[in-house]
């Protein structure tokens, strides 16, 4: 006898279109049932809703309802401007419906009993006027502030969820976080589909906003705190994708724009989509090792981001035109993006959002990070571990060949990266000062490059004019004596 | 100004409800007494049945039922409840001062 076993099979969902959030719930919120998003002031939650409820309307041809008891209408369509949406538009296209619910203490005398069926009466007039699929209650805890009778206030909830549930919409609920549970009231008791934890942190004056998914019934979902970033374009969820190991795997290989490296390297270079580390003490020429390579991927038609986290675009160019590269007609023809931008200025999170934003929108095939050691150093090294771990793996799921500089300071041996990310890296560059007879100059050595028989030796590393030249180092110097 | 308010003066209230509920129907019986006590013969009474016409919940700030709203004399009060609590309801409404 044959057993049928039941498919698993995992609950509708409501896409949200917001970048990121879908990848880490499978697919969106649970259709047709409330979700309840939470966080303290600030962190967010507002703006979640606003766009979750927007791009429905506009992404999915599912109208919605926003009920908002905080701001008025005008102060929300002010809001969600700053993310560029035109709520007002959509409001007139009826695609919107808009009900500012005033809830103040002050103004409200209780005598006997009561119950808010106005509310549920305004509810079903937001929802049928536009024939609304999606509803925001924000923040529906101001109820609290507005009446005595919380027996009344506790009872009506949870048939105010009943009801939104029998209406078959996709509610996202927001709520404000309380000291000892999610929300101050309590509403994680109504809501038991799916709880959102929006988080905003501030270490060492760097502020992250970070994203937990606390439960998701009926659904795996991640449970990592998942950094976001609000911008211009609204919210955008950093997945921790491609954590598994089953990226395409190119045999192509692509130059590193300089001759005489390429032919350390098997003769041919980078693997396409691998990452490269070039790490040296200061001055030593990674930036120009670098720049070389972006230059070589821009001249074969390719395009390469070049993301300067020391210098600005023009003086970047400027220095690199003296050693005979220049980056400038390639950035004018496009092939070529410089960006630059301080690292401190963001925490670790946002800049990997926005990195991400720009691989995704300018889809390079080559990305250039000089360097990544100021990353490493304004955040833990567990942190910077994981956000490179997360780097890397993007830009290999993209195919995209990445080289990083990294900045090892003298004291350190050189060979020992602080941050462990060797298994991470491809091909691991190596500049450092070397002795050649009694002259102090530098060289260049190939520490690992997986897949390819690759030169030992050290090369003496030269920049001219005209470029970078490797030479081969005459004498016993040879051996590369190390300097403090 | 008295607790009852200028002798003559006219009062205006609205009495939002839904349907025939029970509490909707004991918020108009208690309002009526106590008009009838207090304002006799200077008072009217409008009551709205927002099942008829929910869009005035929206337009008019209606959360609670049964809610009324005094219009008249200004300045505007919202009492929430069916008034069962005759002496709140009277506080609420101005035709008493609070004890």
């Amino acid at each position: 006898m044959k057993m049928e076993r039941p498919q698993a099979r995992s609950l509708p969902k409501a896409p949200t279109g917001i970048h990121g959030l879908d990848e880490i719930t499978g697919g969106g919120l649970p259709r047709g049932r409330p979700t309840l998003v939470c966080g303290g002031p600030g962190c967010g939650k507002t703006l979640l809703a606003a766009e979750f409820l927007i791009r429905g309307a506009t992404q999915f041809d599912e109208p919605g309802a926003f009920i908002t008891f905080e701001e008025t209408g005008e102060e929300l369509a002010q809001n969600v401007r700053s993310l560029g949406f035109d709520l007002d538009r959509l409001v007139e296209e009826q695609k919107i419906a808009l009900d500012y619910v005033r809830v103040e203490r002050s103004e409200i005398a209780e005598t006997g009993e009561y119950d808010l069926e106005g509310l549920f009466l305004r509810l079903g007039l937001a929802i049928d006027s536009v024939g609304a699929k999606r509803i925001v209650l924000d923040t529906i805890e101001s109820l609290f502030g507005g009446f005595d009778n919380q027996a009344v206030l506790r009872s009506e909830l949870r048939r105010l969820f009943r009801y939104l549930k029998d209406r078959g919409v996709t509610a996202v609920i927001t709520g404000e976080r309380g000291d000892k549970s999610y929300t101050r009231q309590g509403l994680e008791e109504y809501v038991s589909d799916c709880v959102i934890l929006l988080d905003h942190r501030v270490t060492e004056q760097v502020s992250t906003r970070r994203m937990r998914i606390v439960k998701y019934r009926g659904t795996t979902h991640g449970t990592n705190e998942y950094p976001f970033l609000i911008d211009e374009e609204g919210f955008s969820v950093l997945p921790m994708t491609g954590l598994q190991l089953d990226h395409e795997v190119s045999n192509e290989r692509v130059s590193s724009g300089v001759p005489a490296l390429d032919a350390m390297l098997d003769g041919k270079g980078y693997y396409r989509g691998s990452s490269v580390l070039i790490s040296g003490t200061a001055g030593t020429g990674k930036t120009s090792l670098a720049a070389h390579f972006a230059q070589e991927s821009a001249r074969r038609g390719e395009r390469c981001l070049y993301l300067a986290f020391e210098e600005s675009p023009q003086q970047l160019m400027r220095n690199m035109r003296t050693i005979g590269v220049d980056l400038e007609p390639h950035v004018k023809k496009g092939a070529l993006r410089l960006h630059s931008a301080r690292p401190s200025l963001h925490g670790l999170e946002m800049h990997l959002v926005q990195i991400h934003k720009m691989v995704s929108e300018f889809k390079p095939a080559a990305v250039v990070i000089d360097p990544i050691s100021n990353f490493i150093d304004n955040s833990t090294a567990i942190e910077a571990q994981a956000m490179l771990l997360r780097l890397v793996d993007f830009l290999k799921a993209k195919q995209v060949t990445a080289v990083f500089t990294h900045l090892t300071s003298g004291g350190n041996a050189l060979e020992a990266t602080d941050i462990g990310i060797s298994s991470l890296i491809d091909t691991w560059l190596l500049l450092r000062d070397i002795e050649v007879g009694t002259a102090r100059s530098k060289g260049l050595y190939v520490l690992k490059s997986r897949g390819m028989p690759h030169a030992r030796e050290i090369r003496e590393f030269v920049v001219t004019r005209r470029g970078i030249e490797l030479k081969q180092v005459t004498g016993k110097a040879g051996k590369g004596k190390r300097k403090k | 100004m008295t607790p009852n308010g200028t002798a003559g003066e006219k009062w205006n209230l609205r009495l939002y409800t839904a349907g025939q509920s029970p509490k909707s129907l004991a918020a108009l019986d208690n309002l009526k007494r106590m008009c009838e006590q207090h304002l006799a013969g200077r008072y009217t009474i409008e009551v709205v049945d927002l099942l008829k016409n929910p869009r005035l919940a929206k337009d008019d700030q209606i959360v609670a039922i049964p809610t009324l709203v005094r219009k008249l004399p200004e300045p505007l009060r919202r009492i929430v409840g069916d008034l069962s609590d005759t002496e709140r309801a009277l506080v609420g409404m101005q035709l008493k001062q609070q004890k």
